[in-house]
């Protein structure tokens, strides 16, 4: 038995002549926080149901916690939280209410279960609208009350199918730290998304769907690596002479640039600021700013399509 | 291979959750109140009845259910309950399961540690308990008006057999409960299984016993014979009460005709030569009664359970993923 807490092997879900998911393989280990990223229809809420037992695995091999969700799919779900794309509550019941009927129906005794109700509402910052009717949340609290959910489960593993969507910027950021914060209990996280760069921030790991398949799979450096050949921007705002040609040596340096009066830009392979911040401070320069930009998933994935596009123009001409 | 764990887990959570939900709803609150007032007035109107016509029937209890008043004809309080129960479980059961994909709660809820038997069948036994609730309320009701109006006490004959008609009058229910709930799964509006299931209720109630006479006279065509004596044709009679007793209101009709007029001695065509030597009018005995009930309360209750599994079926089979 490996480390990891969910594992895929080779899934593979056809509707009818239809094939949502393709021949899907990863892996994530404990506290791991990873990405499912991808445009909608890609396959990723397929996937998620899989791994769930929600739906038949057409072929390929599920394993979450050592269960097979097909044939095991309560000692799957007593474990694992999911937080379903927009997801929905009892609006005629309260926010405590909604949580006790769960707590119920995952069997949770009854001492326990107004204690860790109200544990899960103040993790999620609900505890004061606990008792109000949840057709009066925002779309934000909805999403909230899904996670207090997982927490109140005390899950395992948390699922969650575009937990941002239609999220403004700062829920979206209460939502992310909410999330982070369950990674420090130890707990996996496989989050779905569309939205590359809001999800990029908290993932460790990503998988790239397109149409069915994981086309990238990796952390966004590695990717970054693979795709832009690189992909690091470091900045870099130092007085002194012959500075440009003392950060060109720096390993993992690739091109440096001029961008104005004491300005450089550094294209790398990696984070070299401090390797930077030595060789100007080496050669007696005076240093301002350092700062580097990562490479962003966005840049990733367009890059990745336009190179997938280009060489299949190429492969179409060559046949031509 | 066996799947782990037990399908009920969680079935008692559902059920208390969704009866909860029924008897605190609004749309139960009317339904109720529409078959409390409709069954008053007919009752009213059966005591005016019998307080009228001199009281020489032995089962002069159970008149309370099936007289109406000659003046103003107002159907029985049987005939209210015919068409109000089902009214009562169709509101009950047609958003069960399309609601909660329209909530979208449905995912979340799969993805405690359930089996989608115990939702289903949770949810299943709810509504009928809610209208057995309603149902038992009624009939307390009922009885209690009767001692309080006609001022005679019933006969314990009298009661179990008011007491079997509230069970039947259940299990009608239950059949037009678990034919809501499959076109809940069916069709994902809740507009349009609503619709459909009325429409079906329609056809079935009102319809279909004007369909059966033509559709028998059709397939089995009368015997000249039989008709220059002016007599229906024994084979097309047996066909069309073959037929009509699809209908889950025929059977609930003839259960109660069965029941609660124990001067009943058979439910469909009958021959001369089998009146040889009946009383006819002399009540039969309980057990009797029964006996003759028997294969319609049967059919009423496996129409139930057929509806209910090929709901099942289709559930299980479903995704569900908006």
């Amino acid at each position: 038995m490996s480390a990891s807490v969910i594992e895929a092997l080779r899934l593979t879900k056809r509707y009818g002549g239809a094939t949502a998911v393709d021949d899907v393989s990863f892996a994530i280990a404990p506290g791991e926080i990873f990405g499912l990223l991808g445009p909608n229809g890609a396959g990723k809420t397929t996937t998620i149901l899989m791994l769930l037992g929600l739906t038949d695995i057409t072929s390929g091999e599920a394993r979450v916690l050592g269960h097979d969700p097909v044939r095991e799919p309560l000692a799957v779900k007593r474990r694992v939280g999911y937080l379903p794309d927009s997801v929905g509550f009892y609006d005629h019941l309260t926010a405590a209410d909604n949580l006790a009927y769960t707590a119920r129906l995952i069997g949770i005794p009854a001492a326990e279960r107004g204690r860790r109700i109200a544990a899960a509402l103040a993790r999620v910052q609900l505890l004061d609208v606990g008792d109000r009717r949840v057709a009066t949340f925002s779309r934000g609290m909805r999403q909230r009350l899904g996670l207090a959910e997982i927490m109140m489960k005390d899950a395992a593993i948390a699922i969650l199918d575009e937990p941002t969507s239609g999220l403004d910027p700062q829920a979206t950021a209460e939502l992310l730290a909410m999330i982070r914060a369950l990674k420090q209990d130890g707990v996996a996280v496989l989050i779905s998304s569309h939205l590359l760069d809001r999800v990029q921030s908290v993932c460790d790991r990503v998988a790239l769907f397109q149409s069915g398949k994981i086309v990238l799979l990796g952390t966004v450096e590695e990717l970054g690596r693979q795709v832009l050949g690189g992909g690091f921007a470091v900045e870099v705002e130092a007085q002194g002479e012959g500075l440009a040609e003392r950060l060109r040596q720096v390993p993992g340096v690739q091109a440096v640039e001029e961008t104005g009066p004491g300005r450089l830009r550094l294209l790398t392979q990696r984070d070299v600021r401090p390797e930077a911040a030595a060789a100007v401070v080496a050669a007696g320069g005076r240093l301002t700013r350092l700062s580097v930009e990562e490479p962003s998933l966005e840049v990733i994935y367009t890059r990745y399509f336009e190179n997938q596009g280009e060489s299949q123009n190429q492969g179409a001409r060559d046949a031509a | 291979m066996r799947r782990e764990g037990s399908p009920w887990h969680g079935l008692g959570v559902v059920f208390l959750k969704e009866l909860s939900d029924h008897l605190t709803s609004a749309r139960m609150r009317v339904l109720e109140w529409l078959v409390v007032l409709t069954a008053l007035a007919a009752l009213y109107g059966a005591i005016q009845q019998i307080k009228e016509s001199t009281a020489e029937d032995p089962y002069l209890f159970l008149r309370l259910f099936t007289a109406t008043r000659e003046q103003y004809p107002l159907p029985s309080f049987v005939s209210f309950l015919a068409f109000l129960v089902p009214l009562m479980a169709i509101g009950l059961g047609f958003d069960a399961i399309n609601g909660e994909h329209n909530r979208r709660t449905l995912s979340r809820i799969l993805a405690q540690p359930i089996y989608r038997d115990a939702l289903l069948f949770g949810k299943f036994l709810a509504g009928l308990a809610t209208l057995g609730i309603s149902l038992l309320a009624l009939w307390l009701l009922v009885i209690g008006l009767g001692l309080w109006q006609l001022g005679v006490a019933p006969g314990g004959e009298e009661m179990v057999r008011a007491f079997v008609f509230l069970l039947v009058t259940i299990a009608y229910g239950g059949v037009w409960l678990a034919l809501a709930m499959l076109f809940s799964i069916v069709f994902r509006s809740a507009a349009t299984a609503a619709l459909v299931t009325l429409g079906l209720w329609l056809f079935l109630t009102v319809i279909w016993s004007a369909l059966a006479p033509a559709i028998a006279s059709v397939i089995v065509p009368p015997d000249p014979r039989y008709a220059a004596l002016g007599l229906p044709t024994p084979e097309t009679t047996e066909l069309q009460t073959m037929l009509a007793r699809f209908s889950p209101s025929t059977l609930f009709s003839e259960i109660l005709l069965a029941l609660l007029d124990p001067s009943t001695r058979a439910l469909g065509p009958i021959y001369l030569n089998q009146l040889q030597g009946a009383v006819v009018g002399a009540p039969l005995p309980l057990a009797e009664s029964l006996t003759m009930a028997w294969p319609q309360a049967v059919g009423l209750i496996a129409g139930t359970i057929v509806l209910f599994v090929i709901g099942y079926v289709i559930f299980q089979r479903q995704e569900v993923r908006a």
